[in-house]
């Protein structure tokens, strides 16, 4: 029984690392041994704790006291108030706008205390390199009782039952999809997961992989009980290489407790996983061309059907699922599809991981129950916008989806109220977007990823998609006609209609979608060539105020191309032929004289 | 000049840990890529194939498919900066212009020194900091454009050393 | 590491994990704070901390958290420790010895009698 009396919990995310958690680790570790403190206090990496935007955060427990912002200085000072002293260190605590400082965050604000956890149940909580922790939290008990109690019919009925369906974004039911791979004939099938996740704004599977790697071991095992597989693999993106590390740890931990392997559990089903890494192809979340990938050729798509679950992985029948999907099955296997069913909504059931990014004061991750409403998700717990603009819509669903307009935020997310918005559930993400926000350059910022991403093979997407970027790029500079409006719409609906796979079938939504929403922005860009928001640089132009132009010259000393001219104390004025629109000069103005104005 | 009999020896290990030897492929050219230091030569590619039994032109038509693997030498230090949404109004536009211009180089570009490497990346799922910029293996999040000059800083005085 | 080969394994590793992972959550019955300031220190408060919690432990009390604060300020009967429970005034005790610290371990905290030669201060401040 160890002495420790203290856990500082740390989150060792992606993010949090991007930010500084290493070094802030280390001071914490410099200090703990220079006040001698090794044996009780004792400091655990966790995975994501969702709340990106107060990074690098920490818990001390038993208090559990919520820490964030942190430095080496702020883990210094914690650590001589706060473990040596027993002082709460209130700099660095969380403070809500009112300024009143928050000590057990996690259990009082919003962002963490409104969420239902259940794919990111262990996300943050335990030590994802050891296993323990997972079996601590009933981990591997799901994996148990379906080799000791449940035939696999029964494992598929429950799944069926608990009405989960694929959070990759299709929303197909996972229960479903595991009876059709295991009625299709072959004597060798795979269980695959899809953890190629790509869509701009999603970060969800990495949490659950880096934090929880084990959840999908168990989900995995239990998917190839059910449909009679021995082997999966999991494809991961090679972008994410912690969640490679991570997972290549417990996979050889699971080994060594026999949840993997030979005769699992004194069974006789025996499973096995490997990892296979991607290399920087978005296409490669599309399951045929991700089989492609995994069998070493180029990630192109393929027609379906046959769908994976008739003929996948080396041609044999194949369960593709999205981590966050498997992360759900072991909770639905030990609480009941009933449970499951209870949370969420009748078409929708469960919760689903949402990922907040953009304009959004709490970017991070939450977990929620189906059918809560944007506004709630976005205000109450997202707290509104980071930039004091209005938010103007939300772009869900990434390069597949669509935007969402303000006056639609009484809207229950689920599958089925956002199709009918135009837009789709997609992973989960959720980009922000505020007044300064360019609904034209936002729907050409994802075509130009489509584009890049397209995988060439056939025509409606390589050409199309490319022919509606043009079109955009010319509206964006001041060149588009009406007729460039129409065409867009043809173009898309002929792109939709055709096109090989998803990623072409769904390139033209965000294109669509604005022009739906936002048709009125489109028109000021081609009738008065006009950006409303200010953004897209050719319509637009920095013009100095005479009146309010004092000749300091602080301008002119800033601008990255020398675009500004004036004698001091004489007013300036700006080149916009030069002139990049970079904004260093209006930053950098005392005298509020620059603006920015369009056409 | 490239050591085939060690790129072969690499292969053959890989192989052994794999159910079928074709399914080691992109498994493979990573390792060789970290090998030789962020690029596959052409010869290290054609020794992959005869030892996974592959014809050449397939695992050509793989490297030239993915964007993370490069036929051209690279500089030590790839810098892959995300160009989606989240970090487009987050500020990627002054971390992308701060980039270009502190290098001195355009996308899939190396500097002089052979130092840097810039290119364009998708979204790195890091999207809770952004802007994000990804280096070989490493990620530094919530950038500004001093941030950036100062790790471009910190990685030149690592120089050549690693 | 042998093989987990029935659920019954599996609930042994789960129940001596959990104990490591309860630990860390905050203390549902009560709190027991060791005035961890210099002269506590210097009084042999670093082996009354670890008495405590070996006391615990031997006799599986899941629910006490067990924490450090600075100096009480009563140095002349260092080491000094407050024993908070739920439902109870907040208690400190003084000559807090490894020894006595087992005893307030087994009486107050398992019995619920406060031990009253050790006693110094009852009530809040």
């Amino acid at each position: 029984m160890p002495l420790t009396t203290s856990t500082i919990l740390i989150c060792a995310g992606g993010a949090c690392i991007s930010s500084g958690e290493t070094s802030v680790k280390e001071a914490l570790q410099r200090e703990i041994r220079k006040y001698g403190l090794e044996e009780v206090v004792r400091i655990v990496e966790t995975g994501c704790m969702g709340a990106c935007s107060l990074g690098p955060i920490m818990v001390v427990y038993p208090e559990g006291v919520f820490y964030q912002k942190l430095t080496p200085q702020a883990a210094e000072k914690i650590v001589q108030e706060h473990l040596l002293k027993g002082r709460i260190v209130q700099e660095y605590l969380y403070k809500m706008p009112t300024g009143e400082a928050v000590p057990e965050a996690m259990d009082k604000l919003p962002f963490f205390a409104k969420q239902v956890k259940i794919a990111t149940r262990n996300v943050g909580y335990i030590d994802p390199g050891n296993i323990e922790e997972y079996i601590a939290r009933d981990g591997y008990f799901a994996l148990t009782k379906v080799l000791n109690e449940m035939t696999p019919d029964q494992v598929i009925e429950e799944v069926k039952r608990s009405g989960l369906r694929g959070r990759g974004g299709a929303g197909f039911p996972t229960g479903l999809k595991w009876e059709l791979t295991r009625k299709a004939k072959g004597d060798r099938k795979y269980v695959v997961c899809n953890a190629d996740e790509g869509d701009p704004g999603a970060f969800m599977d990495r949490s659950v992989l880096e934090g929880d790697p084990h959840t999908v071991l168990e989900a995995m095992a239990i998917a190839g009980y059910a449909i009679g597989a021995q082997q999966g693999y999991i494809y991961v993106r090679a972008e994410y290489p912690l969640a490679i590390e991570r997972l290549q740890i417990a996979i050889a931990q699971a080994k060594e407790y026999g949840f993997l392997g030979q005769n699992i559990l004194g069974s006789d089903f025996s499973f096995d996983i490997e990892i296979r890494i991607g290399a920087g192809a978005f296409v490669c979340g599309e399951e045929t061309a991700l089989i492609a990938s995994i069998e070493g050729r180029r990630g192109q798509p393929r027609v379906k059907p046959p769908y994976p679950a008739q003929s996948g992985v080396w041609g044999c029948p194949t369960v593709i699922n999205n981590v966050e999907t498997l992360a759900c099955v072991p909770p639905i296997i030990i609480k009941g599809a009933d449970w499951f069913r209870s949370i969420g909504t009748p078409t929708s059931p469960g919760t689903k991981v949402f990922a907040l990014a953009g304009k959004i004061t709490n970017t991070g991750l939450v977990e929620v129950p189906m059918g809560i409403t944007l506004r709630e998700l976005l205000y109450e717990i997202g707290g509104g916008s980071s930039t004091g603009k209005k938010i103007k819509a939300v772009q869900t669903g990434g390069p597949s989806g669509g935007c969402i307009p303000s006056e639609y935020f009484d809207t229950p997310v689920d599958y089925e109220s956002l199709q009918k918005l135009g837009a789709i559930m997609g992973s989960g993400g959720m980009i922000v977007m505020d007044e300064d926000d360019c609904m034209v350059d936002v729907a050409k910022f994802f075509l130009e990823f489509t584009v890049d991403e397209s995988c060439g093979k056939c025509t409606p997407c390589r050409e199309g998609t490319r022919q509606m970027l043009k079109i955009l790029e010319k509206i964006t500079s001041g060149e588009g006609t009406e007729e460039d409006l129409d065409e867009l719409e043809r173009l898309g609906t002929i792109i939709k209609d055709t096109s090989l796979c998803g990623l072409g079938q769904t390139a033209p939504n965000p294109v669509l979608s604005t022009l739906r929403y936002y048709r009125h922005e489109y028109e000021a860009h081609v009738k008065e060539k006009k950006c409303p928001a200010l953004r897209c640089k050719a319509l637009v132009r920095y013009v100095i105020d005479p009146s309010k132009c004092v000749g300091c010259t602080a301008c002119a000393r800033v601008c990255p191309v020398n675009a500004i001219s004036g004698e001091l104390r004489k007013v300036h004025s700006i080149d916009n032929d030069v002139c990049i629109r970079c904004g260093s000069c209006i930053e950098v103005c005392r005298f509020g004289a620059i603006s920015k104005v369009s056409p | 000049m490239v050591d085939r009999e060690a790129v072969a020896e690499m292969v053959r290990n890989i192989k052994k840990q794999a159910l079928e030897e074709r399914d080691m492929l992109i498994n493979a050219l990573h390792q060789i890529q970290n090998r030789f230091g962020n690029y596959i030569p052409v010869e290290a590619a054609k020794v992959v194939a005869e030892e996974l039994n592959v014809a050449e032109s397939k695992v050509y038509e793989v490297l030239t498919f993915y964007t993370m693997f490069s036929t051209k030498p690279r500089g030590k230090y790839v810098i892959r900066v995300c160009v989606n949404l989240p970090c487009h109004v987050t500020g990627g536009r002054q971390i992308v212009e701060t980039l270009k211009e502190a290098l001195g180089v355009d996308f899939d570009q190396t500097t002089k020194d052979g130092l840097f490497t810039l290119e364009r990346t998708s979204c790195l799922g890091l999207c809770g900091v952004a802007p994000v910029v990804m280096v070989n293996d490493e990620y530094y999040g919530d950038l500004t454009p001093k941030k950036v000059k100062e790790i471009i800083e910190s990685l030149r005085a690592r120089g050549d050393a690693k | 590491m042998s093989k987990v080969k029935s659920i019954e394994d599996l609930m042994k590793i789960k129940e001596k994990a959990l104990k490591d992972l309860q630990l860390r959550d905050t203390g549902k019955r009560g709190k027991i704070t060791v005035a961890m300031g210099t002269c506590g220190i210097a009084a042999g408060a670093k082996e009354t901390l670890r008495a405590i919690v070996e006391a615990l432990a031997e006799n599986n009390i899941n629910d006490i958290s067990v924490v450090q604060s600075g100096c009480m300020g009563l140095c002349e009967v260092e080491p000094t420790i407050e024993v908070r429970l739920e439902g109870q005034e907040p208690v400190v005790y003084g000559h807090v010895t490894p020894e006595n610290a087992k005893r307030i371990v087994k009486l107050h905290i398992l019995g619920n009698q406060i031990v009253s030669d050790l006693l110094v201060r009852k009530g809040e401040m």
